[in-house]
């Protein structure tokens, strides 16, 4: 039995059982048993909805302590772009990553400045690949809902590494030739906004130490910052126009040199997008950028700014800054040593095809008793799911049907 | 050989906007019994062209699905006004699509063709006045 990464947890005592978080979860994940909100973490994409909308706010991403730090004898974060939304008379994108330094990071990597390197391995693989449109694997929420709920479009899905993940394994080598040290001595951290990014854990060859939420350790950074001199800034950040853009929908795309993209941001808008280009619908198009959060990354829910005003923030910078491009003809140092597979098994009802059949009958058949109303007070998210959690063997009752119609015989 | 799985859908004639959801049901339906990715698109793309269909031409109808260990088959039945000709209606690019649902994006002559093209087992019955049905069987060979 593997085990799965947990990207949410819940504060239990603050849960009240409302079925506001369940009825939002994109991949019908979410339980609501015996008065709290329980995840099926084996569906979980990390989308971070539930956090978003929990109205007690017990629902809270898993990140890790600022205190890890101190398992390591080097540090070092990295931003990104979205974090230079989240401040308001930010005129320096120097202040966020010296500021980073003094809460006691050895060093800071500005994630932006990578994002031109993805940007031309991406320019040169819409040039060579028939798979078209290509879905941008920016977002790791939608990566995982793809690989979850629309396996069938693998193909489409973009096999290049992220900004993130160029930026952890040059931080990585700097450190190691800095300082010496053995690769387990050097903590790579990443500041984020989102709780898929929790999700990379998993990943084999993920170069991420630890995830620290903006949020945590938002006060303390500002408070740092509020201290700092322009006379004392070091120079380490590094985003050009471009660069920053990806902190908000839209910005990865305007790097591509086409112009027949298609930008989509909030989850549900993501699976309209999906959807149609599973019934081929979508035509001539060359790239998809789906983000799962509203406005892109800008909307993840560790960021403090509302994404309308953190979005207006990071155009005021892309204009100031100057365009710096890259070209690649070899993609290879920037193709994922591992391709993406399928996580569709968490939703078979069985391994076994005869079994599985034999559930979908009987699912059917206590389906078509239930009112139909998708009410949720079950627990349950759907009439539809209620019946499957029936026949997988969950003591579970319908408020609207007698008992002995939905037993299963 | 256990029992198969019987799916029945109505196919409301005037609703381009919940079109389709017929065919999201089904796909639903074989992800749960563990079919190929790449056989359910080709399903997918089989029988919302289908149920499209059904809607531009057909004034809506019935889709009865049934899935077997090894197969889906799928029959779209409508009562529209028919097909007079359907050697020219298989062909690629061949559409009486109205201009207005054009526009939509949708009529550009190719929904039975990808019907075809998609299914293992095609068939089409029509009659000028009494409607049209497609049989159409996609088989699931092991192809993950």
């Amino acid at each position: 039995m593997s085990l799965y990464i947990k990207p949410v947890y819940l504060d239990a005592d603050k849960c009240n059982g409302c079925v506001s978080c369940m009825k939002r979860c994109p991949t019908e994940a979410i339980r609501v048993r015996d008065g709290k909100a329980t995840v099926r973490y084996e569906r979980c994409v990390g989308c971070g909805e539930c956090v978003k909308v929990c109205l007690t706010h017990a629902k809270k991403e898993s990140c890790d302590s600022f205190d890890m730090l101190k398992n390591f004898e080097y540090t070092v974060a990295l931003a990104c772009p979205s974090i230079y939304g989240q401040f308001n008379h930010l005129d320096n994108l120097d202040y966020v990553l010296n500021g980073l330094l003094k809460l006691g990071f050895d060093d800071v990597f500005d994630v932006g400045y990578y994002s031109r390197f993805v940007s031309a391995a991406t320019r040169r693989y819409i040039k060579d690949t028939d798979a078209k449109p290509i879905i941008s694997s920016a977002c790791p929420a939608v990566r995982n809902l793809i690989l979850m709920r629309y396996a069938h479009l693998l193909d489409h899905l973009s096999p290049l590494k992220q900004p993130e993940e160029v930026a952890a394994e040059a931080a990585v080598e700097a450190a190691v030739k800095k300082t010496g040290l053995q690769r387990e001595k050097i903590g790579v951290f990443l500041i984020t906004h989102c709780a898929a990014n929790l999700l990379n854990k998993a990943d084999p060859d993920n170069q991420i130490d630890g995830f620290i939420s903006l949020k945590e350790i938002y006060f303390p950074l500002l408070s740092e910052m509020n201290k700092l001199k322009a006379s004392d800034l070091k120079p380490k950040a590094a985003c050009d126009s471009h660069g920053v853009s990806w902190g908000c929908s839209t910005g990865e795309s305007m790097g591509l040199g086409t112009k027949n993209f298609i930008v989509a941001d909030g989850i549900e808008n993501v699976m309209t997008v999906l959807n149609d280009l599973e019934h081929d619908k979508l035509g001539d198009i060359d790239f998809l950028e789906l983000n799962a959060c509203t406005q892109g990354c800008v909307g993840g829910s560790m960021n403090l700014e509302n994404p309308f005003l953190a979005r207006t923030r990071l155009r005021l910078f892309r204009e100031k800054l100057p365009l710096v491009s890259a070209e690649t003809d070899d993609i290879s140092k920037y193709v994922r040593a591992k391709p993406y597979e399928s996580k569709e098994s968490a939703f078979l009802l069985s391994a076994n095809r005869q079994e599985a059949m034999r559930k979908t009958i009987l699912v059917k058949s206590i389906y078509d008793k239930l009112p139909k109303v998708n009410c949720g007070s079950c627990g349950a998210p759907t009439c539809k799911a209620f019946a499957e959690d029936v026949v997988n063997g969950l003591k579970v009752k319908c408020k609207f049907s007698k008992e002995e119609e939905i037993e299963i015989k | 050989m256990g029992d198969s799985i019987k799916l029945r859908y109505d196919v409301n004639g005037e609703d381009f906007v919940t079109c389709g959801q017929a065919s999201e049901d089904v796909k639903r339906t074989l992800k749960g019994i563990g079919i190929p990715s790449a056989t359910i698109r080709r399903v997918s793309i089989a029988m919302y062209e289908g149920e499209i269909n059904m809607v531009i031409h057909g004034g809506g109808g019935v889709a009865e699905v049934e899935i077997f260990e090894d197969r889906i088959t799928i029959v779209l039945k409508d009562t529209g006004k028919g097909i007079a000709d359907i050697e020219k209606a298989m062909q690629e690019g061949y559409s009486t699509a109205t201009e207005d649902i054009r526009e939509l994006g949708f009529g550009a002559g190719m929904g039975l063709p990808n019907m075809k093209k998609y299914s293992d087992e095609f068939a089409i019955e029509s009659k000028v006045g009494q409607g049209t049905t497609v049989t159409m069987t996609i088989n699931f060979q092991e192809d993950a």
